[in-house]
């Protein structure tokens, strides 16, 4: 027998990106503790819509911690407030009866709010573009082996890649910074022979691009590290910064 | 050149200047803590460290005008980052929490290091413009200073500050210069801390020492 509780729910609702929004308050009623927060929204939404009011945008997709799509700031914490969540996977149980719940959406210069808690993470995809491309050998597929990659540096780079892109990094760092996204994504490529030739290429553009789009500077407040639903290390920060030296001060790149 | 700027004016390249910079200060706290140690041994051992320092002259200069320009790159660099920081968060969350990163060190950067900047003028105006000879001595002055209780709540204040700002500022100076490993991330993290409490409790007990002569 799952168990029901009551909530009530404090939500940011603002009509477009331009217009001011504001805390409104819902009650969240006889809520299956077996649901996802989403699910508890959809609830809610119902609600709303048959009430004829306005239901709130919130952005979803695969609702099984693989695509990144969702994310709000729940009580202050990015995806709630579970270690390695995504918001999608963060169930009712860890809620009580009768709490409260500040919900909010991501707050970045760089990530403007659409409407209600969605927002804009059109910025992420403006790095990844300038990040460019990898050479890879078309043709006849290559012997297995051939290109030998150390196991560790596989795993690394397969860490990395766990990046699911859902801006829980920006959202959660006092700095509104994307190190951690940025440190990923150019991880994951320096660490395998595949990314080598323009290494020093990614490295500089998308910091310069990161820095263009209006996210803020790491002050190595590790929050990211903390909130970032796919664990992403902070390590990978720390190669990006080796990176970007490497490019700056001793490839060819301009 | 324009490489150079270029890689230096970016969010990373002020990062590493900031970690420099940073580092440099952080051996001449050492430098500066292991002279004043010297007060403990007494009057005249401190005065003989005050002249032996004299003795090396026109290097002197050189050391402070070096510490100047550290100061002025990491102070307009902090002070950048900062408003820049505040601009890439135009509006605020209404609930905030700590997700376990942060720290009171880092939650407090931009702040204990304008203190910091205040004590040190202040600081500079006390101790080193003052025109030293025979009737007014450094140890004179020293002593004198730290028997204004007033002084000595700012002094102690200061030097809690300035624990609290190396707290954080040690390792992440490391991290930025991209030393993260996972061999020696642990010890640069725990000499961080054993640094930044040697700095409070060795230049905290100094006006005690004095006030106990
Ligand atoms: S690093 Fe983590 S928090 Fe940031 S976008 Fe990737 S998965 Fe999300
Ligand atoms: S909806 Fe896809 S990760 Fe949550």
């Amino acid at each position: 027998m799952s168990e029901t509780i009551n909530l009530t729910l404090r939500v940011w609702r603002q009509k477009g990106p331009r217009t001011q929004g504001s805390l409104e308050t819902y009650k969240a009623i006889d809520i299956s503790t077996d649901m996802s927060f989403l699910e508890m929204l959809d609830v809610v939404n119902e609600e709303l819509t048959v009430d004829g009011k306005e239901p709130i945008a919130f952005d979803h997709d695969c609702r099984e911690g693989i695509c990144g799509m969702c994310g709000v700031v729940v009580n202050g914490r990015s995806h709630g407030p579970e270690k390695g969540t995504t918001l999608c996977q963060l169930h009712m149980r860890h809620f009580s009866d009768g709490d409260t719940i500040f919900i909010e959406p991501w707050r970045s210069k760089a990530f403007p709010v659409i409407k209600d808690l969605a927002v804009d993470r059109g910025a992420f995809d403006t790095l990844i573009q300038a990040g460019g491309f990898v050479s890879v050998n078309a043709g006849g597929a290559q012997d297995a082996n051939c290109l030998p990659v150390p196991q560790e540096d596989a795993e690394k780079a397969m860490d990395a890649a766990a990046c699911i892109g859902c801006g829980a990094c920006v959202a959660s760092c006092p700095n509104a910074s994307a190190m951690l996204f940025v440190g990923a994504k150019v991880s994951q490529l320096a660490l395998l022979p595949q990314g080598k030739p323009e290494a020093a290429q990614r490295a500089l553009s998308m910091v310069r691009t990161m820095d263009e789009l209006g996210f803020g500077n790491c002050t190595n407040e590790r929050e990211c590290e903390a909130e970032c639903p796919k664990e992403i290390s902070i390590s990978n920060i720390a190669r990006l910064n080796r990176e970007y030296f490497k490019a700056g001060l001793f490839s060819s790149v301009m | 050149m324009n490489w150079f700027t270029n890689t230096l004016g970016s969010s990373i390249g002020k990062k590493l200047m900031m970690a420099i910079t940073g580092l440099c200060f952080c051996g001449f706290l050492v430098v500066h803590l292991i002279g004043n140690l010297t007060l403990y041994g007494g009057k005249d051992f401190f005065s003989a460290y005050v002249e032996h320092l004299h003795s090396y002259g026109p290097l002197v200069t050189v050391a402070e005008l070096g510490l100047l320009a550290l100061a002025i790159i990491h102070v307009l660099t902090g002070l950048t980052l900062f408003f820049g920081n505040l601009g890439a968060r135009p509006e605020g969350y209404k609930v905030n929490k700590n997700a376990g990163g942060r720290t009171i060190g880092s939650l407090t950067m931009p702040y204990t290091g304008i203190l910091l900047l205040a004590f040190i003028v202040l600081h500079l105006i006390q101790l080193r413009f003052v025109n030293y000879d025979e009737t007014m001595t450094v140890f004179q002055n020293v002593s004198n200073t730290l028997s204004q209780p007033a002084y000595v709540i700012i002094y102690i204040a200061a030097v809690i500050v300035a624990a609290i700002h190396v707290s954080h500022g040690f390792w992440s100076a490391f991290q930025t210069l991209g030393a993260n490993h996972p061999k020696y991330m642990p010890l640069i993290q725990g000499v961080g801390i054993v640094f930044s409490l040697v700095v409070g409790i060795g230049f905290g007990l100094i006006p005690g020492y004095i006030l106990s002569l």
